[in-house]
């Protein structure tokens, strides 16, 4: 199976922002049966099944997370061999009068050095009415759990997503995010899969570009939606997320977690 | 009377500082507002919302952070309540 791993560069974006998307990389013969087999559903499988199982050779799933981009960007934020901890259809239904209220799925989870992806495929174009997922980049280190953060309803920097067809976004598993109200007149589908990582996610994208001072540029990202004073401690602890995905403790961006433990002469 | 409600999310605990998030609850009626429904914030301090004759009614309180979890992000620290009764 072919793949296109990500660079360092990406997977730091990844991991300042929370999110990966990738822009129409499904390819229209997909697209264009996505519809009918999301209607008619697609089987589940218990928590924690292997992809091989959950989704059998030649299923609309497997071929899904088999696109090469896909494959590849999964591959190296999870790895290989992932389990599917499990897959829905979200439909935003015509004019329906709400929004979901922001969240973060699952309950409150604060792995430090692991984490869930989350893929989320659109089949069609999703336009600025259509009640595309609303996503809040870098928030996903926060530690909340799950619709504690539904009174919030705006924050500057949102991305409200609009999209072609045939995109998939990845997600950390502790983004901050929610269906938007629909007010088109057209159904809004989207289908998740949720992946479990079975190996430890250590320089798993294709490394050769790691020390571009690009990986620090995205590191050292801020978002317009941080406050002054946390918006510090989310690029501290994005520092500690890419020591434990790079195996490097000296890393560090503009020397925060280096300056706060430093203390010469003593133990531990 | 009945009331709507602004909250503004500050990026210090200055009320007069940049409005980083925002959210409106209306008990008019009028308005239905909700998640994502907009990119630009309604005033950009919140001592813009005062002089635009809203009510200051909460502030959020500072709290040191827990011994051992200084480092740890969770909600927006800097919350503020307003209210206008119409």
């Amino acid at each position: 199976m072919e793949t296109t791993l990500l660079s360092s560069v990406r997977v730091a974006g990844f991991v300042a922002a929370g999110y990966l998307r990738l822009d129409a990389v499904v390819p229209d013969e997909l697209n264009e049966r996505a519809i009918d087999v999301l209607e008619a559903g697609i089987p589940r499988a218990p928590y924690g099944t292997p992809v091989r199982t959950a989704f059998p050779g030649g299923s609309f799933a497997r071929r899904l997370i088999e696109v090469p981009a896909v494959a590849g960007a999964l591959r190296s934020l999870v790895g290989p061999d992932p389990l599917v901890d499990h897959h829905a259809v979200h439909i935003r239904e015509p004019r329906n009068g709400h929004a979901q209220p922001l969240h973060a799925d699952a309950i409150i989870d604060t792995r430090a050095d692991a984490f869930d992806v989350q893929l989320m495929y659109y089949p069609h174009e999703v336009s600025a009415d259509m009640g595309g997922t609303l996503v809040v980049p870098g928030s996903h280190l926060r530690r909340v759990n799950e619709s504690d953060t539904g009174r919030y309803q705006n924050l500057r920097g949102q991305t409200r997503l609009t999209c072609p067809a045939g995109t998939v976004m990845l997600l950390h598993h502790g983004i901050w995010h929610g269906g938007r109200r629909n007010d088109s007149d057209v159904r809004r589908y989207m289908f998740k899969i949720r992946f479990n990582p079975t190996v430890p996610q250590v320089r798993l994208w294709d490394t050769s570009d790691l020390a571009d001072p690009a990986v620090l540029d995205e590191l050292g990202r801020r978002f317009p939606w941080y406050e002054q004073a946390t918006g510090r401690l989310e690029i501290h602890n994005r520092a500690l997320m890419w020591r434990a995905m790079t195996a490097d403790a000296s890393f560090d961006v503009d020397y925060w977690a280096t300056r706060v433990t430093n203390r010469p002469g003593r133990a531990a | 009377m009945k009331q709507q409600v602004l909250v503004l999310y500050l990026a210090t605990s200055a009320l007069d500082a940049p409005v980083v998030g925002w959210s409106r609850y209306d008990g008019t009626g009028a308005t239905n507002p909700t998640a994502g429904d907009g990119d630009e914030p309604p005033y950009e301090t919140g001592v813009d919302a005062l002089r635009d004759g809203w009510r200051l009614f909460q502030a959020a309180q500072l709290i040191p952070p827990y011994p051992g979890h200084e480092y740890d992000t969770s909600f927006l620290k800097h919350e503020f309540f307003f209210e206008k009764l119409s």
